[in-house]
């Protein structure tokens, strides 16, 4: 049902190879692909995801003061911790009826903003693109890198490299132009995220009610003369991945197969309006539409809702496939949402999590990790939306609702135009980014960098309202509350590869249920009850292999593309599983530079 | 009060290094498969000074040369390509090298049956997944050193908080805390949540520098942390430290004053964090606006929480220092306002005030 229809091709008779890669590298976590390769027709035939990592936080979470929330999920990530601290307090605010001075609302983007440039990049830059470098594609497609040797970069007078193939040297790991710089660049961001919120990953400064932050006027000053440093790398950087994706498409025709699926995006919104925010569920679905990245659900190009109500009454969590006991017949948390509507038993507001560690087995049980879908009434689906990495289906989401409109970043309803300032180098810019015509590898790749560019564009919005407030003396930061007996709370943001949700439940003043919901369990997931696969296993599964190498020798970077291209990030939880199909042989995995680290 | 007590010694007599033989090349087997969240790996990215990729590059004079072996950082496409440097210390053949864990050891001895809590990569001959306790089981003991990164990895931390179902601890407790390597060192321990960058750089190179031969082994603490960075607490190195001292304590957030009522752990919390910043000095934890949570200490979280109470044991003392801060707070006050005017002799009146003499002799 979400899988993307099947090509049609001149069948040869298949030669089915088992390959798998686990543990997958370049991404944070355990994640492991165990595919069926058929070899006659160059394509996946199957794909299975699976993460062999359990840690607990929704079990030992319960029974603790519900204030220790943001600190705790923030461990659930060594790269985004700082998005969950963010989403839990939104969801605390909600609960404790508290709502931070607008501030903190400001200080709080500053940092997010910061997070995204500096997450984007390196993972981009210096994970992603070396399975695009030189070196790469010399072991995986040497006619192709023939060709980018003789094709001059499009985009050249922008990013200073001649040909398509400088542009790949540029990405060799460790010894690259580009690949040192991005880690220098992801250094300079870090410290904006540190002015803001003083510690990278885990936060020292955020609280449920607002921040610590001292809001000195140096603090912005640091801050912008650092975003000023780096928004010339951004404008190339854009240029530079322009030039290499459109490049694959044209140097090997076909290439928009690998990695695509139905368009089934989710985005649950990020960078909160502090003028009209105010945490209520009951008004939710009005401050969420201001947010100034559009919550929204698509489905085959059609934003099927951006009311963070709908959104969160759609959320269902199924196992199927998962390591876990059912809790269906257990008592419910929440019956009714503070709006009244009926809440369900699976949704994040009534899981309970009991582990049950076993035997992996692809025909059953095969991953740590559940599969989160999205109920779509109209049509009775369980919905395998994914994020598209985060930048696609955040920005997806933005132009289709056309409502954000600010001095650096406006939605037109089929793009987002987004302008950054004169830097060192370049001058005045303006990006444009249309909805693609796939959702697919290139497309997940191609809109990080875009939204690099958004984010920083944003920071200087909040930067100039920020400042105009701690110059006119409105330096509150905090506002104190009383935890109550007994609440219900949700928040929604963007973590940095995607959709972010934190549902809680306060009893007798302690945590009776908590359970975050990150982007990867919506990507890696594996089958469902209904046996639908997650949404690795759906790009990955059909998708046509392009790499020059035979069954002996096959590194399989157009699945290692793939599954990179969403930004996999397994401590929050991932997996993938490989058929019935009969083995003819079974290969373990490739190699290419056995020795090197 | 101080709590240099609690760092006594473990390596007390330093070799020579003249009687020790120097190594031109060593490998670092890095595994973050424990109970972690990689935040130490992606912390370790965040150093200048010196960068990894100086370390590897090979632009830290006096260093063996290093190949990192690192999943996040590792250019190869994964699985056994990854594997294949660890799959050769397991069989003995490659050497030397410096075992780095990352995350909590979970007890796979609570499972009844065949299932794992974490694992990494695939036995070659079954398929099936192969536990990160294997790993550690057969690379310890071969190991030239080990080297636990994070809080995770050194005494447990977030994962091993009262109510986890897995039963996870830190390395040392998984080992024993009397565990040597090849080289002879103890496990050495770099806590922190996630670690300090360029405490954990610096903790590494002094290791390198002594498998080149030019250094004693680092010294550490009973905690098995290096003494340099762990000695002092968090309140010694504060710039919010004299707001304690004279009795100036924040009640909320809003306030640039101390945050021991407001949740603040530093007074008694091992770190260095305050007085070196996060990442080339700049941010922090109370210097900056955030309660100290203890994350680099073994008793991390459940000591700490609820994190934004205030401490127990701040009750009294804060109470005690109230009378004679309160004081000091006044005095003070009045020098401040004393040494807050320019002298009377600066004015641009027809006459020079100053005391000038142009034959002035002592």
């Amino acid at each position: 049902m979400t899988t993307t229809e099947a090509r049609p091709t001149d069948r040869k008779s298949p030669e089915l190879v088992d390959m798998s890669w686990d543990p997958i590298t370049r991404i944070i976590g355990n994640l492991g692909i165990y595919t069926k390769i058929d070899f006659a027709n160059r394509e996946v035939v199957e794909c299975h995801s699976t993460s062999s990592l359990f840690r607990g936080y929704s079990v030992f979470m319960k029974g603790k003061d519900p204030r220790d929330a943001g600190f705790i999920t923030s461990r659930i990530c060594g790269i985004c911790g700082d998005n969950h601290t963010t989403c839990s307090d939104y969801a605390q605010q909600m609960a404790y009826g508290v709502k931070p001075p607008p501030l903190a609302d400001y200080i709080v983007n500053l940092g997010e903003a910061a997070e995204y440039m500096f997450d984007h990049t390196i993972f981009q830059d210096n994970l992603v693109f070396v399975d695009f470098c030189e070196a790469m594609v010399k072991a995986t497609n040497p006619s192709v890198l023939a060709r980018a040797e003789r094709t001059e970069a499009p985009r050249g007078d922008i990013h200073g490299y001649r040909t398509i193939a400088d542009i790949m040297k540029a990405f060799n790991p460790f010894e690259g132009e580009v690949y040192k710089e991005a880690l220098k660049v992801s250094r300079i961001t870090r410290e904006m995220f540190c002015l803001m919120e003083g510690r990278h990953v885990h936060p020292s400064t955020l609280y449920p009610g607002g921040v610590g932050t001292m809001p000195q006027p140096s603090v912005f000053t640091d801050y912008l003369s650092r975003l000023m440093k780096v928004i010339d790398f951004v404008k190339k950087a854009v240029a530079m991945n322009d030039d290499v994706f459109d490049f694959f498409y044209e140097a090997l025709p076909g290439y928009e197969e690998v990695g695509r699926r139905r368009v089934l995006l989710g985005c649950w919104g990020a960078f909160q309006d502090p003028k009209t925010v105010d945490y209520r569920y009951e008004t939710m679905n009005s401050w969420g539409k201001d947010m100034y990245v559009t919550p929204g659900i698509i489905v085959d190009g059609e934003l099927v809702t951006n009311n963070l109500v709908d959104i969160n009454l759609g959320l269902r969590i199924m196992l199927g496939s998962s390591y876990y006991e059912d809790w269906v017949n257990e008592s419910p948390f929440v019956t009714h949402d503070p709006l009244g509507n009926p809440v369900d038993m699976r949704h994040p507001w009534n899981q309970t999590t009991v582990p049950v560690p076993q035997k992996r087995n692809f025909d059953d049980k095969y991953s740590w990790v559940m599969s989160p879908r999205w109920f779509d009434q109209r049509t009775g689906d369980h919905l395998a939306l994914d994020t598209g990495g985060g930048p696609l289906a955040r920005l997806w989401s933005t132009a289709l609702s056309g409502l954000v409109d600010t001095p650096y970043v406006k939605s037109t309803g089929h793009s987002v135009r987004i302008s950054l300032p004169k830097g060192e180098s370049l001058p005045e810019t303006t990006l444009e980014w249309r909805i693609p015509q796939w959702s697919n590898t290139i497309e997940r790749d191609r809109a990080r960098p875009y939204f690099i560019a958004y984010a920083a564009a944003m920071a200087l919005q909040f930067l100039e309202e920020a400042m105009g407030m701690v110059r006119a003396g409105e330096t509150k930061v905090f506002e104190n509350y009383e935890v109550p007996d007994e609440a219900i709370g949700c928040g929604f943001h963007e973590a940095v590869r995607g959709v972010l949700s934190h549902h809680l439940v306060i009893k007798d003043k302690k945590i009776a249920n908590y359970h975050p919901y990150p982007p990867t369990p919506w990507n890696a997931s594996p089958r469902d009850m209904y046996g639908t696969p997650g949404p690795y296993e759906d790009a990955v599964q059909g998708q046509p292999i392009f790499e020059e190498n035979g069954p002996d020798d096959f590194k399989g970077v157009d699945i290692m593309r793939t599954v990179r291209s969403f930004d996999p990030c397994l401590p929050c939880g991932v997996h993938m599983y490989v058929g019935k199909g009969k083995t003819l042989t079974t290969l373990h995995s490739p190699t290419y530079g056995a020795n090197h680290g | 009060m101080t709590t240099h007590s609690s760092t006594a010694e473990v390596s007390k007599e330093p070799e020579r290094s003249e009687d020790r033989q120097g190594i031109d090349e060593i490998h670092i087997l890095w595994i973050s498969e424990g109970m972690s969240c990689d935040g130490d790996t992606v912390s370790l990215t965040a150093a200048d000074q010196p960068s990894i990729e100086d370390l590897v590059l090979g632009l830290i004079p006096g260093l063996p040369k290093v190949n990192l072996v690192n999943k996040v950082l590792s250019p190869s496409l994964g699985g056994e390509d990854f594997l294949a440097p660890y799959r050769a210390a397991v069989r003995g053949e490659l050497g030397p090298f410096i075992l780095v864990i990352e995350g909590s050891i979970p007890n796979q001895n609570i499972i009844e049956g065949d299932g794992y809590w974490t694992s990494f990569g695939n036995d070659p001959e079954t398929g099936e997944p192969q536990t990160l306790n294997w790993w550690i089981d057969q690379l310890a003991p071969k190991a030239w050193a080990v080297v636990a990164a994070g809080t995770c990895a050194t005494f447990g931390g977030i994962h091993a908080m009262a109510g986890n179902p897995t039963g996870c601890m830190g390395l040392a407790d998984y080992l024993g805390w009397d565990y040597t390597s090849q080289a002879g060192l103890p496990i050495v321990n770099v806590p922190g949540c996630p670690i300090q960058p360029e405490n954990f750089m610096e903790t590494l190179i002094w290791v390198l520098y002594h498998a080149a031969g030019s250094a004693p082994p680092p010294p550490l603490d009973h905690m098995l942390r290096p003494q340099w960075l762990f000695g002092k607490t968090v309140h010694e190195g504060c710039d919010r430290g004299s707001y304690y001292e004279q009795a100036n304590f924040a009640t909320d957030y809003n306030s640039p004053k101390c945050l021991v009522k407001t949740g603040c752990w530093g007074p008694v919390v091992n770190c260095n964090v305050p007085k070196r910043g996060w990442m080339g000095g700049i941010g922090g934890c109370p210097n900056v606006g955030g309660i100290c949570i203890g994350c680099t200490m073994p008793g991390f979280p459940d000591a700490f929480m609820p994190f934004m109470d205030e401490p127990p044991g701040s009750t009294l003392s804060s109470l005690v220092i109230k009378p004679y801060g309160a004081v000091v707070r006044r005095l003070r006050g009045m020098t401040n306002e004393l040494v807050n005017h320019e002298p009377r002799w600066r004015h641009n009146k027809r006459k020079l005030t100053s005391g000038y003499d142009p034959r002035w002799r002592p």
